[in-house]
């Protein structure tokens, strides 16, 4: 800041008295007149802009104390670290598919826009969440993405759809056998025994972890039923709850208040193969008829512990950067469609009518007119989102969770994270501030030509 | 410029200290009334109920010394505001700061004034002397502890334990029994809170305190041992016995990570239980009774975190301390104000409120109003010099502290793989290591 003022100042001082001719007094004057004028301009852009990025690059050759120089460390540093690479991929995500959706689909809407009745209702209702803080729509979309379909909207939609189509096939998921030794866990989430029995055998499979409220009300004690012998040929048991409420119960034994478990799918397998099925009974009383003589192992297969359908994982750290895109996109989509609707507006319709009479048909006038008529607007959005997409911030670190924040990360939260957050390294994040302003310039002097062409 | 900033600043600060000196004083306060007439500033973390509490005791010591008290909320950004404030010639006279590191950190600055002579002796002789190690930085006592917490609580509804038929375990092996029992029962045993990172370094912290002891665990909160230490792989190890059975934490791991910690709690006592336990501080019990309704001691219980392979049971622990700041313009009253703190009169004000613990081992267990915080204050006092502070508090922020990196983020990834004790304990270190280098 001081360097601008020092620059300004001499130029004020010689302005006083003498001057060779009037012509040349007057230019001086004009000069100094527009100095003037230019000076609060330059003296804020001087303090606020140019000497903090003077400040950065110089900040960021020196540690996180701020005392040592340590040349070029932070930047080697800066593309060693995982964490930081990440975001750097992260970064170069949003950069790319971002900006191609939003003038994308804004393209698409606005050309839609333009052939339906409602269309300034329709384009408004799209502008709305421009009028929504990023903060504000943060934790909206937080919400709608959360895992638990009683809270996330999104996950709501996914298991209605996804149960009308295959049904709801709840089982126990947090049942298990009493005695894992005896009854040990398949490869495919099944539980089979591991000793065998035979036709005329009774054998009770004992399991826990049923949440008192879910088991049904009509399911009854399974002691009657346990002790009744098997006739000829049959092979019996019950399923039953081996955990006595309140304690007191004896693992493995069918204890007088121990209920049996109905509805439950039981198969008898031989050789790999299951060769009957039977279900529960109220009692938990299964029964397999008239099995040919040998050794069977029984096995209750996964669908008795399937867990209902869970939805999608959109916070999980796979999809976290589409999800927090996918907000971002809701809140932009309104502003690049109305910029290109605006650019549509003022196309030249006789180019349009002559390729209409000359058999184009639509596909072929978006593609061959309206396109390339529209591409310095097109253009305009795609590079604008470009530089906006590189400063986003607020969205990813108010939609990614703590575990994923990590995930998510893109190169602004990383800089932020760095030097403030909790790094207190402000060498390192002034590293990273440099990185981010080196991106944007190519951006900006695109958009800055493109002006001057548009303007000439 | 910096240089105006400061100047317009002092003048803006200087106006505002008058505006708000300007008020009258209270005629009605009895007692001594030796600082009649001097104004005592305290700043502090504090809002709500916690706010209310704390004027309480401010009141108290107007009415007992005739002195003037105001409070001033800082939010939790405590250092920022602080630095701001001295910065802007406004500072106040007493800080109660939340944590042990920005304790050292004002020590550091050198904004603190040492604690008198009198003050030391009368906390000396009333508090355990770790609280007097965690007030001292390079062998000057700086901050006297007037709040703790108590982080070695696991909350459980006595309900769950009844269908199960099951007692509060008296040690982690029984515990885990405890938990199979419960979770036979078709109740999940624990909710884990782990999208907050510092609930699972709370876990860890624990474990290793009682299995390690109180000195390993100084050696590894002060980065003297590194975090690949046999003694840390075995606390990861004794850790993941209960992280990784699917059947003691509700919904399994990747529910855990899931589940921030109020909702962890709200598993257990909301409206819908779907777990039997969970564990974190004593503040536990006031988002229990707070938020949820439910009476302490009656719908909710605890037991103290137990001990590990037969050792002494962990006392994980923390608390705001009191400061009084070299740049306050009432350092005589200042250092009244913490000598009053330092008495169990102060101490019983708070408490008689409820929400509040004290080191103060002078306090009567009477003085607390419900049976759970005379339980969680009695545990704490009995602990003695073998409690500890949280470790993550301790650490640098980068490592114990920060969202989605260091400590926080590596436990997380442990709680998916609980298996991994030795990569998660390298992980650690290389974290560590980074952080206590800058």
């Amino acid at each position: 800041m001081s360097a601008t003022v020092r620059k300004v100042l001499p130029a004020n001082a010689g302005s006083t008295p003498s001057g060779p001719t009037p012509r040349s007094r007057a230019a001086r004057r004009r000069k100094l007149v527009s100095l003037g004028f230019l000076l609060p301009a330059l003296l804020l852009l001087g303090s606020l802009v140019a000497y903090p990025i003077l400040f950065s690059v110089g900040r960021s050759f020196f540690d996180a104390s701020g005392d040592t120089f340590v040349g070029a460390d932070n930047y080697t540093e800066m593309f060693q670290d995982p964490a930081t690479t990440k975001a750097i991929r992260n970064s170069a995500i949003w950069v790319i598919v971002a900006p191609v959706l939003l003038t994308g689909l804004g393209l698409i809407l606005a050309v839609l826009s333009e052939k339906i009745r409602w269309a300034t209702a329709f384009k408004l209702l799209m502008f709305m969440p421009m009028a929504i803080s990023f903060l504000a729509a943060g934790i909206i979309f937080r919400v709608a993405y959360e895992a638990d379909p009683e809270r996330g909207v999104l996950n709501a939609m996914t298991v209605g759809v996804h149960d009308a189509f295959s049904g709801d096939t709840k089982g126990y998921p947090t049942a298990h056998p009493q005695n894992p030794r005896t009854i040990p866990a398949q490869k495919d989430g099944s539980y089979r025994t591991a000793k065998s029995v035979s036709p005329g055998d009774t054998a009770d499979l004992g399991l826990v972890g049923v949440p008192p409220k879910d088991i049904p009300k009509a399911a009854k004690p399974a002691a009657a039923a346990s002790s009744a012998p098997a006739a000829k040929g049959e092979l019996r048991g019950v399923v039953f709850i081996d955990f006595t409420l309140g304690g007191g119960g004896k693992p493995g034994r069918v204890d007088p208040t121990e209920r049996g478990l109905p509805g439950l799918a039981v198969e008898a397998v031989k050789g790999g193969e299951v060769v009957a099925t039977a279900t529960t009974g109220n009692d938990g009383t299964y029964r397999f008829e008239d099995l040919p003589s040998g050794d069977y192992h029984l096995q209750l297969p996964q669908k008795d512990f399937a867990e209902a359908y869970q939805g999608i994982s959109w916070l999980g750290p796979s999809l976290i950067t589409p999800a927090i895109i996918g907000a971002y996109l809701w809140i932009w989509t309104g502003f690049s469609m109305v910029l290109i609707g605006a650019g549509l507006a003022s196309l030249p319709r006789d180019a349009l009518e002559a390729a209409r009479m000359d058999g184009a048909n639509e596909w072929q006038i978006f593609r061959k007119i309206t396109v390339p008529l529209l591409s310095p607007v097109l253009g305009v959005v795609f590079v604008t989102t470009v530089i906006n997409v590189m400063k986003v911030f607020d969205l990813v670190y108010i939609i990614a969770p703590g575990p994923v924040q990590q995930d998510a990360s893109v190169l602004a939260t990383r800089m932020w994270l760095v030097s403030f957050g909790g790094g207190n390294n402000q060498g390192l994040g002034s590293a990273l501030g440099v990185l981010l302003l080196l991106l944007v310039v190519p951006a900006m002097a695109l958009n800055i030509r493109r002006f001057r062409r548009s303007q000439s | 410029m910096r240089r105006i900033i400061t100047a317009t600043a002092t003048v803006l600060g200087l106006a505002l200290t008058a505006t708000a000196c300007g008020g009258g004083d209270d005629d009605s306060a009895k007692g001594e009334q030796k600082l009649k007439g001097q104004t005592v500033n305290v700043a502090g973390v504090w809002t709500g109920v916690e706010m209310k509490n704390f004027k309480k005791v401010l009141d108290a010591f107007s009415e007992k010394t005739g002195a003037k008290t105001n409070f001033v909320p800082t939010g939790d950004n405590v250092s920022t505001v602080i630095g701001s404030k001295i910065e802007g010639g406004k500072a106040p006279d007493v800080v109660m700061v939340p944590q042990v590191g920005v304790l050292k950190q004002f020590a550091k600055k050198g904004w603190l004034t040492p604690l008198s002579k009198k003050v030391g002796e009368k906390a000396g002789a009333t508090f355990a002397t770790v609280w007097k190690k965690y007030g001292t930085v390079d062998n000057t006592y700086y901050g006297l502890y007037f709040k703790a917490t108590h982080k070695s609580t696991v909350w459980y509804t006595p309900q769950s334990f009844e269908q199960a038929g099951v007692q509060p375990p008296k040690s982690y092996d029984e515990m885990l029994k405890t938990a199979k029992t419960v979770s036979d029962s078709g109740t999940p045993a624990f909710s884990v809170g782990g999208e907050d990172g510092w609930t699972l370094t709370d876990w860890f912290e624990n474990i290793y305190l009682s299995q390690a002891g109180p000195e390993m665990y100084d050696k590894l909160a002060s980065h003297s041992i590194p975090w690949t230490d046999p003694s840390v792989v075995k606390a990861l190890t004794t850790l993941g016995k209960l992280f990784g059975d699917k059947n003691l934490v509700s919904g399994g791991s990747a529910e855990a990570l899931r589940t921030d910690f109020p909702e962890s709690v709200e598993n257990v006592f909301g409206s819908e239980p779907k777990a039997g336990m969970v564990y974190e501080g004593d503040f536990v019990g006031g988002l229990i009774s707070g938020q949820f309704h439910k009476k302490l001691g009656e719908e909710a219980r605890f037991f103290p975190f137990p001990a590990v392979d037969g050792k002494k049971a962990p006392v994980v622990s923390g608390g705001d301390a009191a400061v009084v700041l070299k740049a306050g313009k009432n350092q005589k009253a200042a250092m009244a104000f913490l000598e009053y703190l330092a008495s169990p009169e102060a101490a019983a004000v708070w408490a008689e409120a409820g929400g509040f613990v004290s080191p103060n081992t002078n306090l009567k267990p009477t003085a607390y109003k419900d049976e759970t915080t005379r339980a969680i204050a009695e545990s704490l006092v009995d602990a003695g010099d073998s409690v500890r502070f949280d470790m993550s508090d301790q650490a640098p922020a980068a490592f114990g502290g920060t969202v989605g990196t260091g400590e926080w983020k590596i436990l997380q990834d442990f709680l998916k793989s609980p298996s991994d004790a030795k990569g998660t304990a390298r992980k650690l270190e290389a974290a560590a290591a980074k952080a206590y280098k800058d």
